[in-house]
């Protein structure tokens, strides 16, 4: 058979190379021709999958550089009216999308580098140092991975009725930095890191502090980036917290703004498109730009996350 | 990781009478030493973690058994009313009953078809990145997002979906508005907007199989659909479980996109746990009822949650 001749020149290939082809959505696998009925099948197939999974996108934009009349009448993808920006003007001139951008901005990067300061600090004291009570306490952090957010939403909000915290930044923050699966992502990590450079400095007289400012922190980094992309992806997109804890409008979110709208301007499904292609930018340019950190970002963060 | 600091321990110690120290004062020195730096490497997390994790969940548990309300009036104890009266709620009933229901239907195509771009992605077809940013991209979306485009595609009058069922000659369906359709309406949302967490990690996993499983196959002569049967899908045993588990955990927390879809309107058929959850403190300003029906919510998570535990990891011994 001629798929057994491929297999072995295959099989070959790899002997001689074995770094040359990395599995990156793996090369032809042996016992498989190049180009035989199968994989055009399968080509169709994800063509398919993948033209219905962009298809909502790809009508949001269109909608987006209608004019409303145009939104607003019968589904076409080519406008009678033309192509227009309209709608991103109107919303950026006189809407709030820009201030809910800024907040989002905002609490998003400092939940962010809260949320990386205080547990990488942690994680290192789980898995280097030796101090009392140190086993239950990290048994307690990871047992509170479970605990869904929602079940909080009660208590939660009332506690920030007793700080006064309801419809300010700190309200909206600080609650958001509390992540006990970064804990245990991160010592995990830290348990992988040899232990010999920290001895090395720690003998030149660095205490702990710096050890692991100067030593364990830089050899970290792709962890920590990991960390980071998805606490802010997490945080720019979370809806339930941020919506119960903020009312006033100048304080919203993106995701709670945008909210807001749906029924404030009812029927101007241009401008409606617009906002929502505008949110989802910032998202879309980072995946553009690191798609692989992202992607590894979030199969390494997003279990305890959701 | 133990061995490490043990060892660590050591050696410090070794240096420390070294240096002429009188060894046992300076063992307990040291420890008392050691404990607060451990601490206070912890202190700023626990901080946190305290006031916003620990104290919520037992204030809570107190707050379910007092009729609080939100608008500050009530706060006495009642015992366990709110649990009795939740339990022979019907409305409560009915929003687990539609919880779990959307969890069953959702689940099913979440994982499915997740299994299946995955394996076609995984063929190395050509426009790798393409496939990739379809699949994924949804997923990070604000849910808010993915709410507002979907509401402008089931708009019975302008929208797309009406206009493609029509192409097929069927009638007009009032997707969200008619209770019968609404769910399911959110559910071909809910399946469009979070499959790229279940595609990249059925990737992962694809990508994770020894090439040496395969080659040996094919020396036996096994074909493509004996290795898809007999290798790809038993070594993706493991994150299937994973996965649905994973599913079912988040999709029992249905709430934003019941929430905005229906503009804040709940009805009988759509209502989710969370969402009466929600209801019940947020505008039927019931704390102490509706702190009760979360800890009814999180005994069923903790249970899934733990019941999970001996499946993983026989899956992971065999």
């Amino acid at each position: 058979m001629t798929t057994l001749v491929g297999s072995d020149l295959d099989a070959a290939e790899r002997d001689v190379e074995p770094t040359k082809a990395p599995r990156r959505g793996s090369s032809h696998r042996p016992g498989e021709k190049p180009f035989g009925v199968g994989r055009i099948i399968a080509f169709a197939v994800l063509a398919l999958l993948a033209l219905g999974w962009l298809l909502p996108f790809l009508w949001a934009v269109d909608t987006a550089f209608k004019t409303e009349t145009d939104a607003a009448s019968a589904p076409s993808w080519i406008p009678s009216e033309g192509f227009t920006t309209q709608a991103f003007e109107a919303i950026l001139s006189q809407g709030n999308v820009p201030t809910w951008a800024f907040n989002s901005l905002i609490t998003s990067v400092a939940i962010t580098l809260i949320t990386l300061v205080i547990s990488s600090l942690a994680a290192y004291a789980f898995s280097r140092l030796e101090f009392a009570g140190r086993r239950w306490l990290f048994v307690l952090i990871i047992a509170s991975i479970i605990v869904p957010p929602q079940v909080l939403m009660i208590p939660l909000y009332y506690e920030m009725l007793t700080f006064r915290m309801v419809d300010t930044y700190w309200g909206l923050i600080l609650p958001q930095v509390v992540i006990p699966a970064m804990v245990f992502i991160l010592k995990k990590f830290f348990d992988n890191v040899p232990i010999e450079l920290e001895e090395a400095a720690r003998m030149d007289g660095a205490n702990r502090l710096r050890v692991f400012w100067s030593v364990v922190l830089p050899l970290s980094r792709p962890i920590l980036a990991s960390v980071a992309i998805f606490v802010f992806i997490t945080a720019w997109n979370n809806f339930l917290w941020p919506f119960l804890v903020i009312n006033d409008t100048s304080l919203m979110t993106l995701p709670i703004g945008l909210q807001t709208v749906i029924s404030a301007y009812g029927v101007q499904y241009a401008q409606l498109m617009a906002q929502a292609v505008l949110a989802a930018l910032p998202l879309v340019v980072v995946f553009l730009i690191f798609q692989r950190q992202v992607i590894k970002g979030v199969a390494t963060s997003g279990f305890g996350g959701q | 990781m133990t061995a490490t600091t043990a060892a660590q321990g050591d050696r410090s110690v070794a240096l420390a009478g070294v240096a002429g120290h009188d060894a046992a004062a300076s063992r307990s020195g040291r420890r008392r030493r050691d404990n607060l730096v451990g601490w206070g490497f912890v202190a700023p997390f626990l901080v946190f973690f305290v006031l916003f994790l620990i104290w919520p969940i037992l204030f809570g548990i107190y707050l379910s058994f007092t009729d609080q309300s939100l608008a500050g009036t009530g706060g006495n104890l009642v015992g366990f009313a709110n649990y009795a009266e939740a339990l022979s709620d019907p409305i409560m009933w009915r929003s687990f009953g539609n919880t779990v229901w959307f969890t069953v239907v959702s689940t099913v195509p979440l994982v499915l078809i997740a299994l299946i771009m995955a394996l076609l992605v995984d063929q190395g077809l050509p426009g790798q990145w393409l496939w990739r940013l379809s699949f994924f991209m949804p997923f990070l979306l604000a849910s808010t997002v993915a709410s507002q485009i979907w509401v402008w595609i089931y708009n019975p009058q302008l929208g797309i979906a009406n206009a493609v069922i029509g192409a097929l000659g069927m009638e007009p369906v009032a997707w969200l508005q008619d209770a019968d359709t609404a769910l399911y309406a959110i559910i071909v949302q809910t399946v469009w907007w979070t499959i790229g967490f279940n595609f990249l990690l059925y990737l992962a996993a694809l990508q994770n199989i020894p090439p040496q499983h395969y080659e040996a196959a094919s020396i036996d002569g096994a074909g493509k659909w004996r290795q898809l049967w007999s290798i790809t899908l038993p070594q993706l045993g493991p994150t299937t479980v994973l996965i649905v588990i994973l599913q079912i955990l988040a999709s029992l927390k249905l709430f934003d996109q019941v929430y905005q879809m229906l503009g804040g309107v709940s009805s009988p058929t759509t209502r989710s746990v969370v969402l009466y959850i929600f209801e019940s403190g947020f505008t039927g300003y019931r704390f102490g009822y509706s702190a009760a029906i979360s800890y009814v919510f999180f005994a069923i998570i903790i249970i899934i949650s733990v019941a999970q535990y001996p499946i993983t990891r026989r899956r992971r011994a065999s």
